[in-house]
């Protein structure tokens, strides 16, 4: 018992600590790809092409006023920041960041725990996420702030089914709900290649899910001034934006884990290490992909996006989930 | 639709691949300054005959033609003891504000002795308001190198025969 503890305790301190740097310096990638996406030249004056950047923007923050409006909700504006950005980080208890290793002596799997139901747990922890930010809004006690609240829960309704679908596609091809399964699954081949529906829904729900570009209606500046962070300053506004960037790797890591086939990639089996070295490659290539269209496509009208969640997200993940069934239980 | 989407991504990909290959459009400001157009219309200066007087005197006219009403002319008058400018004036304060001011160049134009004259530096910026009004001592640039500045004393008050600037007429400083 207490090697477990001590174990888990060693793994989530490192995976927090790496969680922060990973936010940190996603905030510059974004600033920096984006302005090379738009031939500027990006942020450059804190330290060496701008290194030191974020640790600037963390010092502004806090050293700006921590105000909280008049008639805000207090409890709940102070606990929102909080319910969006726990469930985030607790993604990452699941997600397996390379395959078993031995470290001074020790085997241990580069994963915090491997429930056996990891893709029930991810499923249900993903949606706690939405409440923070519709309670957010809601105590703001700001128009804005509660139509972005609105926003955001209506979007991860219709979005959250069609990606569970995806989802429930992934878990029939390879027969497990435990997330190392699922990786050790796709040895023969990615699921991106056996199910490309299903990747291509949950990329897009994905997008949808985490508000990125071209689906970031919850905090759409031109309509909303910030949406539902409107009231928020100081930490409070860093807990969100953290949030942000911690579902935008929290997703990579889901996508690569479930149809790029994780930390898998050749000479794995020798070399345990390099399992590491893929995983990062894939999410920091999905992340590079998000950002990419983030730079391209302009944010959709509401009932575009409505429409796609509802119309063809949803009769798609369907009839993919019911192509997938009927093949599995034929080859069965 | 979904075409235009990948033609989307494509073009903006390009333009990523173009900055890493050639460098950004844009340069880093105070480092690096962009080149600008000889003509270009930027701060002012004020500008001095060869044998150092000054040009301006004090007429105000460039006042009269700003449209911004950025200029200010308080004219003084020139004696053969202490001489700023050829003529009988000479502008004792002159000040322009640059927070008015609209870089049009009707200064310029107006000046009957092309006095003032805009250059192709970019203002300065400033942290207070007073800061951005120049003044004459600001404006006036250096005489010519082994030239008297102004004042100056008349060597010879009889050599001249016109009020405006007369080559090899030679002043000494005081
Ligand atoms: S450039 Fe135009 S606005 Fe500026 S001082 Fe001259 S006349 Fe006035
Ligand atoms: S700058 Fe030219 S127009 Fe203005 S007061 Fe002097 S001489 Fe007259």
């Amino acid at each position: 018992m207490v090697p477990f503890l001590v174990e888990a305790i060693i793994k989530s301190a490192i995976l927090v600590l790496l969680l922060l740097t990973g936010f940190a310096y996603l905030t510059l990638a974004e600033r920096k790809l984006v302005a090379d996406f738009q031939a500027r030249i990006g942020p450059n004056r804190a330290g060496p092409y701008g290194l030191l950047q974020p640790l600037a923007d963390a010092v502004k923050l806090f050293f700006k006023e921590d105000f909280i409006p008049e008639y805000a909700d207090r409890a709940l504006f102070v606990l929102a920041p909080l319910i969006t950005l726990i469930p985030a980080i607790l993604i990452f208890a699941v997600i397996p960041f390379g395959p078993e290793l031995t470290l001074f002596g020790y085997r241990t799997r580069l994963q915090l725990t491997d429930v056996n139901v990891g893709v029930l747990y991810i499923v249900a922890i993903t949606s706690i996420s939405v409440y923070g930010i519709t309670l957010a809004g809601w105590a703001s006690n700001n128009k804005y702030a509660l139509l972005g609240g609105i926003r955001a829960s209506a979007q991860m309704i219709s979005y959250e089914l069609a990606m569970g679908l995806a989802i429930v596609s992934v878990v029939l091809t390879t027969g497990t709900l435990q997330v190392s399964g699922i990786v050790e699954a796709q040895r023969n081949g990615w699921l991106l290649f056996l199910q490309p529906l299903a990747a291509i829904i949950f990329f897009i729900t994905g997008l949808a899910e985490i508000k990125r570009a071209p689906f970031d209606l919850v905090e759409a500046e031109q309509e909303l001034t910030a949406g539902y962070l409107t009231e928020y300053s100081s930490m409070k506004f860093a807990l969100f934006f953290m949030a942000e960037y911690v579902k935008m790797i929290g997703f990579s890591a889901l996508m690569t884990t479930f149809f790029l086939g994780g930390y898998l990639g050749p000479f794995v089996d020798h070399y345990p290490a390099l399992g590491v070295v893929y995983f990062t490659l894939k999410v920091a290539l999905l992340i590079f992909l998000m950002i990419w269209i983030r730079a391209t496509l302009p944010r959709i009208r509401y009932d575009q996006l409505m429409a796609l969640g509802w119309k063809v997200l949803l009769p798609l993940s369907l009839a993919n989930v019911m192509g997938t069934a009927v093949v599995v239980a034929l080859t069965a | 639709m979904v075409m235009e989407l990948f033609r989307g991504l494509w073009t903006t990909l390009q333009e990523f691949v173009q900055t890493n290959l050639r460098g950004p459009v844009t340069y880093p400001y105070p480092e690096v300054k962009r080149p600008l157009r000889v003509r270009f219309k930027g701060v002012h200066e004020l500008r001095r005959y060869s044998n150092g007087l000054e040009r301006c005197i004090g007429c105000a006219l460039c006042a009269a033609a700003c449209p911004a009403d950025a200029i200010y002319v308080e004219a003084g008058e020139n004696t053969d003891e202490e001489r700023y400018s050829p003529g009988e004036r000479y502008a004792k304060v002159y000040e322009i504000n640059l927070l008015r001011c609209i870089f049009c160049g009707y200064c310029e134009d107006a000046c009957p002795t092309n006095a003032i004259v805009l250059t192709d530096k970019i203002p300065p910026a400033g942290y207070t308001r007073e800061s951005f009004i120049v003044t004459k001592a600001q404006l006036l640039v250096p005489p010519p190198p082994g030239v008297p500045g102004t004042p100056q004393r008349t060597t010879d008050p009889s050599l001249r025969t016109r009020s405006i600037w007369e080559e090899g007429l030679v002043n000494e400083p005081i």
